[in-house]
C-alpha cells in the first residue's frame, strides 16, 4: 500500500546528547499521525531526519517497504510543510506552487492545471499574482500547503504549520488540513506541542519526551489510559495522588493515598502489593457531591475538602479543592446553568467512579 | 567521509586551488627558493644576521617604527573624536559623516597619495595660499620629508582607525552611563571611568590595525618620502627592483612577516574573527 | 567643561571631515582646470584633460587592461567567495576557523611581501604581462571582501527556504540558482563591485606583474609620478574617484535590499 511509513531504532546524537533515543514507529498509509512532546522531546528531530535534512546516526527508515535512510530530502518524494511557511519570497503564489512541477519537467499546461487545483483546495484560487509580504499568515500558510500537495505525494511531514496563527484561525486550518488529507488520502505526519490540536486532528498520535515515545495510540485511548505520569499530566489536566498499591480486590486495585485514605482504582497488572503508584483521575470525572466523605454505596471513590480556588474557564469552572493537607483534586464542573459553583473555602464532597480511576507506575 | 564534508570539500576546492596557486605557493616558493635553494642552507644564518645588522636595515626599521607610532598616535588622536561622534549621533549629520570617511577609505590609495603631493608640494596648494596670504616668502619644505609621508600615511589610515573605534563604540550599552549619572557623576567622571575603559578594546584593535599596515607601507613614503627616508617595505622593493638582490629581500621580507603576524596574532586574541563563521 | 566638550566636538569633527574630504575635491576640481600647472583654485574650467585621457590611445590602452584585468578578478573572486561563503555558513568541516585565516591572509601579510613572492614565481613561469594571471592574482586579493560580505549575507537567507526546495524535489544546483543566489543577489552583486574596485586600484601586485603593454591606471599613474606631477593625473585620479562613487553608490541602494525579506 503506498504511504507507509516505517522508523525502526531511529537514534539522532548532538555531542554527548541523544536528541532521539531510539525511536521504533510505523505509520500506516492514508493515517494522520502526530508526534507531539514538549520542546526538545526531539519531535522536530524525528519530522527532519524523516525528510531527510538530519542524517540518522543509527536506524532505519523505511517508505513502502523500501530503505530510503541514506536518499537525500530532494528524492524522498514527501511534501513538507514548515513552521514559518518558507514560501519564497521572490516567486509570487503561482511560482511557489508550481515549483515542484517545473523541477519535475512537468509541461506549462500540466503546471497551470496542477497549481490551480491545489490553489482551489486550499481556497487560494485569486491570488496566484500575489507575493509573500501580501498575504497575512494564514494564507502563507495555505499556500505552503498547497505547494505541499501538488505533486501528489502519498506522504506529507508538517512541523507545526498552525504554531503561528492566532487561536480561532488555528481551529479552522485545522479542519482544512484535515479535510483535504482526507479526500486526497495522504499520510500525514505531523508534530506540535499543542495536545489539543493532535488529539482533534489524528487517528494515531505518539508522545515524545527526551527522544523516546512514552506511549503510541489513538487519542481517545492514550487521553483515558495513559501509560504513565508524564502522557497523563501532559495531554489534558489530571489529578495525580501518589499512593501505594494496598490490595487488590474483585478486579479493583485499593489505594493507600498520602492522606491515608482508601481510594478504588481500576486493576493494573504487574503492580506488586506494596508498590508505589499514583492514582490517576480526569477532572471532568469528578463530581460535587453532598458532603461526607463516607463510601457510598455504590463503590464509587468518595473524598471531602474545601475549595482551595475556582477557574472560570468559559465552558467550565475549573474548582482545585483540598482533601488534605499538600493534596488536592482537580474538579471541572461544567457550564451547564444550573449547577451550584461553591465557593472559595466552601466545604465540598467530590465523587467520582472506579472505572474513572487509573493506578500509574509511581 | 560522510555526504555533507564532501560537499564542503567541493564547494572549498577551487578556492583552495586559487589561494594556493597564486598566493600560497609563491610565497613559499620565493622564501625556500631564494633561502634555501639559491644559496646554501648553511650560509642562512649568516645571511640573516648580516642583513638584519646592516645599516640600511637598521635605519629603516627604526624609521618604520617610528613613524607607524607617529602615523598610530595621530589617527587615534583624529579618529577618536569622530568615532565617537558617530556613535552617538544618527540621521543626517552620521550620513554626512560616515560619507567623509569612506569615501576615502575605498578611493584608491594612489590617488590619496597624489592629492596630498597637490597639497604639499612646493608649488603646491598649501604654500600658494600661505604665498598669496603673505604668511611666507619662500615654499615651506612640507613635501618630501617624513613630515609629508606621516601626513599622507595618516590620511590614508584614518579611516580604518574610525570605523574600528566606532564599532567598539557602537557596543557600548548607554545604559552603562546612563546608570553612572543617575549614580551622581558628571560628565568628564562618567568618560573617565566609564566611557574610555569600556572602549579600550576598540582603541586597542584600531591601534593595532593601523600599526600593523603601517610598518608594511609602500606607496606613500615611496612618493611622499625624501632620499634617505626609507622604510622597510621600500628597502625591500629597492632590493628587487635595483640592487636585484633576492637574498636581502627575502630576509627582511621574513622579519617584516614575522612581525606582522605576531602583532596579528596579538590582535586577533583582543577581538573575535570567529564571529564572521556564524557559529 | 562638559558643555564646552559638546560645543568644541562638532567643530572638531567638521574640520577632521573637512581634512578627509577636501583632497579629494580639490582633485577633482584640478581635473578641471583649463591650465598647463597646478593652481588652486584654477583661473579656467576646461575638459581638456579628459578629452585628452579618452582620446589618447595610450591611456585608453592603459584603461583597457584595467578594465579587464578587474572583469575577470571580479569574476573568479565572486563566484569562487560565494561557493566558500555557502560552505561556511551551511557546512561543517574541520578546520573551518583555519581555513578562514587562511582565505583572510591576502590582507594580512603586507602586499609588497605578496607582490614580490608573486613576481618571483611568475617570471620564472613567463607569466609577467598575462592579464588573465594578472586577474587571477588580484583575485586571491579580492576573496577577503567578497568573503566578509557573502558570510554576512547567507546567513541572512533563511536555511528552510533551502530545505522546502528540496523538499519540493529539486536538484542542489537547482535549488541554489533559482533559491539561493535571488535572495543573496543584492549581496553578491556587491561583493562583485567590491572586488572589481579592489582590482580597479591596486597598484603594488600590478606594479610588478604588468608589463609595458599591460600596464593598469594605478602603475601609470605611479609611474609619471615619480617623474613629474602632470595635470592630467588629476583627470585620471577624478576617473577613478568617480569610478569608486558610482560603485559606493550602487552598493549603498543595494544595501537596503542586502536583507532579504522573509515570511
Amino acid at each position: 500500500m503506498r504511504g507507509t511509513v516505517e522508523l525502526r531504532g531511529a537514534v539522532k546524537r548532538f555531542g554527548e546528547e541523544r536528541a532521539v533515543d531510539g525511536i521504533d514507529v510505523t505509520v500506516g498509509a492514508g493515517e494522520f499521525f502526530s508526534l507531539i512532546g514538549p520542546s526538545g522531546s526531539g519531535k522536530t528531530t524525528t519530522l527532519m531526519m524523516l525528510a531527510g535534512f538530519a542524517a540518522l546516526d543509527e536506524g532505519r527508515l523505511l517508505v513502502d517497504g523500501v530503505d530510503i535512510t541514506a536518499a537525500p530530502p530532494q528524492r524522498r518524494g514527501f511534501g513538507v510543510v514548515f513552521q514559518n511557511y518558507a514560501i519564497f519570497p521572490h516567486l509570487n503564489v503561482f511560482e511557489n506552487v508550481a515549483f515542484p512541477l517545473r523541477a519535475r519537467g512537468k509541461t506549462d499546461r500540466e503546471v497551470r492545471e496542477r497549481v490551480g487545483w491545489a490553489l482551489d483546495l486550499v481556497q487560494l484560487s485569486g491570488f496566484a499574482e500575489r507575493f509573500s509580504r501580501q498575504l497575512s499568515g494564514g494564507q502563507q500558510q495555505r499556500v505552503a500547503i498547497a505547494r505541499a500537495i501538488v505533486f501528489e505525494p502519498s506522504i506529507v511531514l508538517m512541523d507545526e504549520p498552525l504554531g503561528a496563527l492566532d487561536k480561532n484561525l488555528r481551529y479552522d486550518m485545522q479542519m482544512e488540513i484535515k479535510d483535504i488529507q482526507r479526500r486526497l488520502g495522504m499520510t500525514v505526519i505531523y508534530v506540535t506541542h499543542d495536545q489539543e490540536e493532535a488529539m482533534n486532528m489524528s487517528d494515531r498520535l505518539a508522545i515524545l519526551n527526551h527522544g523516546r515515545i512514552e506511549q503510541i495510540g489513538v487519542p481517545l485511548e492514550v487521553y483515558e489510559r495513559p501509560a504513565n505520569r508524564f502522557v497523563g499530566r501532559f495531554l489534558g489536566e489530571a489529578n495525580l495522588v501518589p499512593g501505594s498499591l494496598a490490595r487488590v480486590a474483585g478486579g479493583e486495585a485499593v489505594v493507600r493515598a498520602a492522606d491515608g485514605r482508601e481510594y478504588r482504582a481500576r486493576a493494573r497488572p504487574g503492580v506488586a502489593v506494596g508498590a508505589e503508584v499514583v492514582l490517576f483521575a480526569r477532572p471532568e470525572r469528578i463530581a460535587l457531591s453532598a458532603a461526607g466523605a463516607d463510601a457510598a454505596a455504590d463503590g464509587s471513590n468518595r473524598a471531602e475538602g474545601r475549595v482551595y480556588r475556582r477557574s472560570f474557564l468559559g465552558g467550565m469552572m475549573r474548582c482545585v479543592v483540598e482533601i488534605a493537607p499538600e493534596l488536592r483534586l482537580t474538579v471541572d464542573i461544567p457550564n451547564v446553568g444550573h449547577a451550584r459553583i461553591p465557593e472559595i473555602d466552601e466545604r465540598v464532597g467530590l465523587a467520582w467512579a472506579v472505572a474513572d480511576s487509573l493506578i500509574l507506575p509511581g | 567521509m560522510t555526504r555533507i564534508d564532501r560537499q564542503a570539500t567541493f564547494l572549498m576546492l577551487p578556492s583552495y586551488v586559487m589561494l594556493a596557486v597564486t598566493f600560497i605557493v609563491p610565497l613559499m616558493w620565493f622564501f625556500v627558493r631564494t633561502l634555501l635553494i639559491d644559496a646554501s642552507p648553511a650560509a642562512l644564518p649568516g645571511t640573516i644576521l648580516s642583513v638584519a645588522t646592516s645599516r640600511p636595515m637598521l635605519i629603516a626599521t627604526v624609521a618604520t617604527i617610528w613613524i607607524s607610532l607617529l602615523v598610530t598616535g595621530i589617527s587615534l588622536l583624529l579618529g577618536y573624536p569622530l568615532a565617537y561622534y558617530l556613535a552617538n549621533h544618527g540621521g543626517p549629520r552620521f550620513t554626512l559623516v560616515i560619507f567623509c570617511v569612506i569615501v576615502p577609505y575605498f578611493t584608491s590609495v594612489i590617488v590619496r597619495t597624489y592629492s596630498w603631493m597637490v597639497l604639499l608640494g612646493r608649488n603646491g596648494i598649501v604654500n600658494q595660499a600661505l604665498a598669496r596670504l603673505g604668511v611666507i616668502d619662500e615654499p615651506l619644505p612640507l613635501l618630501y620629508n617624513k613630515f609629508a609621508i606621516v601626513v599622507g600615511m595618516a590620511y590614508v589610515l584614518l579611516p580604518y582607525m574610525v570605523l574600528t573605534l566606532y564599532a567598539a563604540m557602537k557596543a557600548i550599552d548607554p545604559v552603562l552611563l546612563r546608570a553612572a549619572r543617575a549614580l551622581g557623576a558628571g560628565g568628564a567622571y562618567v568618560f573617565r571611568r566609564v566611557y574610555l575603559p569600556l572602549s579600550l578594546h576598540g582603541v586597542i584593535s584600531g591601534a593595532l590595525i593601523v600599526f600593523i599596515l603601517s610598518i608594511g607601507f609602500f606607496i606613500t613614503p615611496s612618493l611622499m618620502g625624501g632620499p634617505s627616508d626609507v622604510m622597510i617595505a621600500m628597502l625591500i622593493e629597492r632590493s628587487v627592483e635595483i640592487t636585484l638582490d633576492w637574498q636581502t629581500a627575502t630576509v627582511m621580507s621574513l622579519f617584516l612577516l614575522a612581525v606582522t603576524l605576531l602583532l596579528y596574532a596579538v590582535y586577533y586574541r583582543v577581538t573575535d574573527i570567529r564571529r564572521l563563521v556564524g557559529g | 567643561m562638559e558643555r564646552a566638550t559638546e560645543r568644541l566636538l562638532p567643530i572638531f569633527v567638521t574640520l577632521v571631515c573637512l581634512t578627509l574630504i577636501v583632497p579629494i575635491a580639490i582633485v577633482i576640481v584640478l581635473a578641471f582646470s583649463g591650465q598647463g600647472f597646478l593652481k588652486f583654485p584654477p583661473d579656467s574650467l576646461s575638459l581638456r584633460w579628459f578629452a585628452t585621457f579618452f582620446g589618447d590611445a595610450r591611456w585608453q590602452a592603459t584603461l583597457r587592461s584595467s578594465v579587464i584585468i578587474a572583469a575577470i578578478a571580479c569574476a573568479i573572486a565572486t563566484s569562487l567567495g560565494f561557493f566558500a561563503a555557502y560552505a561556511f555558513v551551511r557546512r561543517d568541516f574541520r578546520g573551518k576557523r583555519f581555513v578562514l585565516s587562511l582565505m583572510l591572509l591576502p590582507i594580512i601579510v603586507p602586499t609588497v611581501i605578496t607582490a614580490i613572492a608573486m613576481y618571483f614565481l611568475s617570471a620564472r613561469l613567463g607569466l609577467v604581462g598575462n592579464m588573465l594571471w594578472i586577474g587571477c592574482c588580484h583575485a586571491a586579493l579580492a576573496l577577503p571582501v567578497v568573503l566578509l560580505i557573502l558570510l554576512s549575507t547567507l546567513q541572512g537567507v533563511d536555511v528552510n527556504m533551502e530545505r522546502a526546495a528540496l523538499s519540493l524535489g529539486s536538484s542542489w544546483p537547482r535549488m541554489m540558482w533559482r533559491v539561493v543566489v535571488p535572495l543573496a543577489a543584492p549581496g553578491i552583486i556587491s561583493s562583485a563591485l567590491f572586488a572589481f574596485l579592489a582590482s580597479f586600484d591596486e597598484l603594488i601586485v600590478a606594479l610588478f606583474l604588468t608589463n609595458a603593454a599591460t600596464q593598469t591606471l594605478p602603475v601609470r599613474i605611479w609611474n609619471s609620478l615619480h617623474l613629474e606631477i602632470e595635470p592630467i593625473i588629476a583627470a585620471v585620479s577624478a576617473f577613478l574617484i568617480g569610478v569608486t562613487a558610482v560603485i559606493l553608490l550602487l552598493d549603498s541602494i543595494l544595501r537596503g535590499r542586502r536583507r532579504p525579506a522573509r515570511a
